[in-house]
C-alpha cells in the first residue's frame, strides 16, 4: 500500500469514517512512521477519534481532538493545533472529517494549505447499506455536495460497506459491483476494501485493511 | 439495493414515516434526534413532501397542529426540552381531536440536563406535559427495527383513533445502528371527513378547535373524549414477555434497558434464577395484563429504568401492589449495565428487597 504525507476521510455519517481512520492511523504507525491524527467532525458530538484515545497513544500516535470532544459540550469549535497536521511535513497526518457536506465545511479551512504541497490523499468512505448512499446516483450527489462544501476534490474510495454485526464475507463480495460503477461513474479508483478483522480474513481477493472496530461496553440481545 | 439496511434508529424513524405516508415534517433540530430532521431534509423534496425547519418548537407543533387539521399525515421530532417546549400544543391537538406523530428521543434531565441518554420523560408522555385532561398512545421502540415498526404503527393508531402518538425513544436507539428490513406492510389510510379541506361550497364547514366556553359542552366533550380512550385501553395495549412462563422474579423495563434487561435474565438464568421479562411496548395504554397474571406468580418485580424511578408507579398500580416492587436505576444519561440489574434480580430471588 502506498501513503501520501495526509490521508483524509470524508464521507456520509456513519459511513464509518472515524473506525477507518482510526485503524489506518494505527496500521501506518506499525510500519513504523510518525503519525498524527486529527479530529475535524464538528456535527456530531457522539462516536469521535477521541474514543480511541488510550489506543492511539500506546501507539505512539499523536492525537488532535477539540477540547469539548467527549465532554457533551455541543460545541462546534476546532483546535488551534489542527493546523499541525499541514504544517509539520515530517509526519504522516490523518484528518477524520465530519459526515456529509456539513461536516466537511471545516475542511475548507485548510484546503489551500492541503493542495498547495500536493501530497494528499482525499478518500469518500461508502457502505451502501446505508439508506442514504444505496444507489450510485444519491452517492456521486453526496460527494459533490462534500466536495463543494470543503474545497478539495476526492481522490479515491473506500469501500466499508457493511451491515454491522450481521457482516459477512458474502456481505462485502455483494458490495463490490456497487463500488465499481460508483468507481465508473465518478473516475476515480477504489483504494481500499475495510472490514471487521473477523470477516477479513476471509476475503483475500480484495485489497483489504482489516479493523479493529471501536470500544464496545457490553453486548445486546435483540 | 439489499433487503437490509444498515440504519441509525433516527434514520428508521423517518423512513419509516415517510412509507408510512408522512410527507408534512415540521421540526427544529436537537441532539439527540437531529437525524430525523436532516434526513427529512434530504429526502421530502425529493418526493413531493415538505420540510420545515421552524423558528422555534413552538411553531413546529403548531405547524402540526395545522396539517394534522388539514387532514395530512404529518409529525414533529424532538428531544426532552423541546418536547417540555410542544406541551402547549400538544394539549390543544388532543384537545381538538386531530391525529398527529410527535417523536421524543429523549436525554438526561431536568432542565437543559445533557445530551447523553435517558427515560426520564415517562412521565411527561403517559400523564400529561401539557395541562388538561388527554391521553397521548406511547409507544417505546427497543430496537431500530421497532423504531420503524412502531412509527408507522403510530401514524395508523393516530389516524384510527384521531389521537397523538408518541414515540417514545431515547438517545442511545436513536442514535445506534442496526441492520433492519423494511417489510412490505400494507398502509392503511382513513377517511377523514372532519378535516378542513375546503367546502368546495357543497357542505357545511368544518370546525377545528379546542375552544369550548360552556362547561358542560367542555365536560360533555371530555367525557366523549374518554370512551375513546377506554376503547384504545381495550385494544391497544402492547407488551412483550421473555422467559416468564416459570419466573420467580420479573424484571420490567422498556426501550434500551429492555434489551441490558434481557442480558442479565439470560446471565440469571445460567445461576439457576428463575427470572423473566416483562417488557411494555406501549407505555400509554400500560399493558395491565401480563402484570395481573404475574403479581400472582411471582416473587417480586423490578422496575429497571433510566430515571428516578417513574414507571415502577404504573407497576405498583398494575399489579395492585400484590408483590414487591423495587427500582433499579440510573439517570442523568447514565445506562444500566447488565451486573446492575444481575444484582436486583439476586437480591430480589433471596427476597432482600432495596
Amino acid at each position: 500500500m502506498d501513503h501520501k504525507r495526509l490521508t483524509l476521510f470524508a464521507g456520509h455519517y456513519g459511513s464509518g469514517k472515524t473506525n477507518i481512520a482510526v485503524n489506518y492511523a494505527l496500521y501506518l504507525a506499525k510500519t513504523g512512521k510518525k503519525v498524527c491524527i486529527a479530529d475535524l467532525d464538528i456535527v456530531n458530538p457522539y462516536f469521535r477519534t477521541k474514543d480511541s484515545e488510550k489506543e492511539l497513544s500506546e501507539a505512539g500516535i499523536r492525537l488532535v481532538s477539540p477540547q469539548y470532544a467527549n465532554s457533551n459540550v455541543d460545541l462546534p469549535a476546532l483546535p488551534a493545533e489542527s493546523y499541525r497536521l499541514v504544517q509539520d511535513r515530517s509526519t504522516y497526518g490523518i484528518m477524520d472529517i465530519g459526515g456529509d457536506d456539513r461536516g466537511a465545511y471545516a475542511l475548507g479551512r485548510y484546503a489551500d494549505a492541503i493542495k498547495s504541497e500536493g501530497n494528499y490523499r482525499m478518500a469518500f468512505v461508502v457502505n451502501c447499506y446505508r439508506p442514504l448512499t444505496s444507489t450510485v446516483a444519491d452517492t456521486a450527489e453526496i460527494m459533490k455536495e462534500i466536495e463543494a462544501a470543503c474545497g478539495l476534490g476526492f481522490t479515491c474510495i473506500v469501500n466499508n460497506s457493511n451491515l454491522g454485526p450481521e457482516t459477512t464475507a458474502q456481505t462485502v463480495l455483494d458490495s463490490v459491483d456497487f463500488v465499481n460503477k460508483l468507481s465508473e461513474v465518478t473516475g476515480l479508483p477504489v483504494w481500499l476494501t475495510t472490514a471487521e478483522e473477523g470477516v477479513a480474513k476471509e476475503l483475500t481477493d480484495l485489497n483489504v485493511l482489516p479493523m479493529k472496530l471501536q470500544k464496545k461496553i457490553f453486548d445486546i440481545p435483540d | 439495493m439489499a433487503d437490509r439496511i444498515l440504519m441509525k434508529g433516527n434514520e428508521a424513524i423517518a423512513e419509516a414515516a415517510i412509507r408510512a405516508g408522512c410527507r408534512h415534517y415540521f421540526g427544529y433540530p436537537i441532539t439527540p434526534q437531529t437525524e430525523i430532521a436532516a434526513y427529512m431534509a434530504k429526502k421530502m423534496p425529493k418526493i413531493g413532501g415538505v420540510f420545515l425547519q421552524a423558528e422555534s418548537e413552538i411553531a413546529s407543533i403548531n405547524m402540526v397542529y395545522g396539517a394534522a387539521a388539514a387532514g395530512m399525515r404529518v409529525m414533529t421530532s424532538s428531544s426532552s426540552p423541546g418536547v417540555s417546549l410542544k406541551a402547549e400544543g400538544l394539549s390543544y391537538i388532543a384537545g381538538s381531536d386531530v391525529p398527529a406523530l410527535v417523536v421524543n428521543v429523549q436525554r438526561g434531565g431536568p432542565g437543559l440536563g445533557g445530551i447523553q441518554p435517558s427515560q426520564s420523560d415517562y412521565f411527561q408522555a403517559t400523564k400529561g406535559g401539557g395541562h388538561g385532561d388527554y391521553r397521548m398512545i406511547v409507544l417505546a421502540p427497543a430496537s431500530v427495527q421497532e423504531m420503524a415498526s412502531l412509527t408507522i404503527k403510530g401514524f395508523d393508531l393516530a389516524d384510527k383513533y384521531c389521537i397523538t402518538s408518541m414515540i417514545l425513544a431515547d438517545g442511545t436507539i436513536g442514535q445506534m445502528m442496526e441492520p433492519i428490513t423494511f417489510e412490505d406492510t400494507e398502509i392503511k389510510t382513513y377517511e377523514k371527513p372532519w378535516a378542513l379541506t375546503g367546502t368546495g361550497c357543497a357542505r357545511k364547514h368544518n370546525i377545528i378547535n379546542s375552544l369550548y366556553l360552556k362547561p358542560d359542552e367542555l365536560e360533555k366533550k371530555n367525557f366523549e373524549r374518554y370512551e375513546k380512550y377506554k376503547e384504545i385501553e381495550k385494544n391497544e395495549a402492547m407488551w412483550e414477555e421473555y422467559m416468564m412462563d416459570d419466573a420467580e422474579v420479573c424484571v420490567v423495563a422498556f426501550g434500551i434497558t429492555s434489551r441490558v434487561a434481557k442480558n442479565a435474565v439470560l446471565t440469571a438464568r445460567k445461576e439457576g434464577i428463575k427470572a423473566g421479562l416483562i417488557r411494555p411496548i406501549t407505555l400509554w395504554p400500560f399493558p395491565n395484563a401480563p402484570f395481573e397474571a404475574a403479581a400472582d406468580k411471582v416473587k417480586a418485580f423490578i422496575s429497571a429504568e433510566l430515571s428516578m424511578g417513574q414507571m415502577i408507579e404504573d407497576i405498583k398500580l398494575a399489579t395492585k401492589c400484590k408483590k414487591p416492587v423495587t427500582l433499579c436505576n440510573r439517570c442523568g444519561g447514565m445506562i444500566l449495565a447488565p451486573d446492575e440489574i444481575l444484582d436486583a434480580i439476586r437480591n430480589a430471588e433471596k427476597g432482600e428487597l432495596a
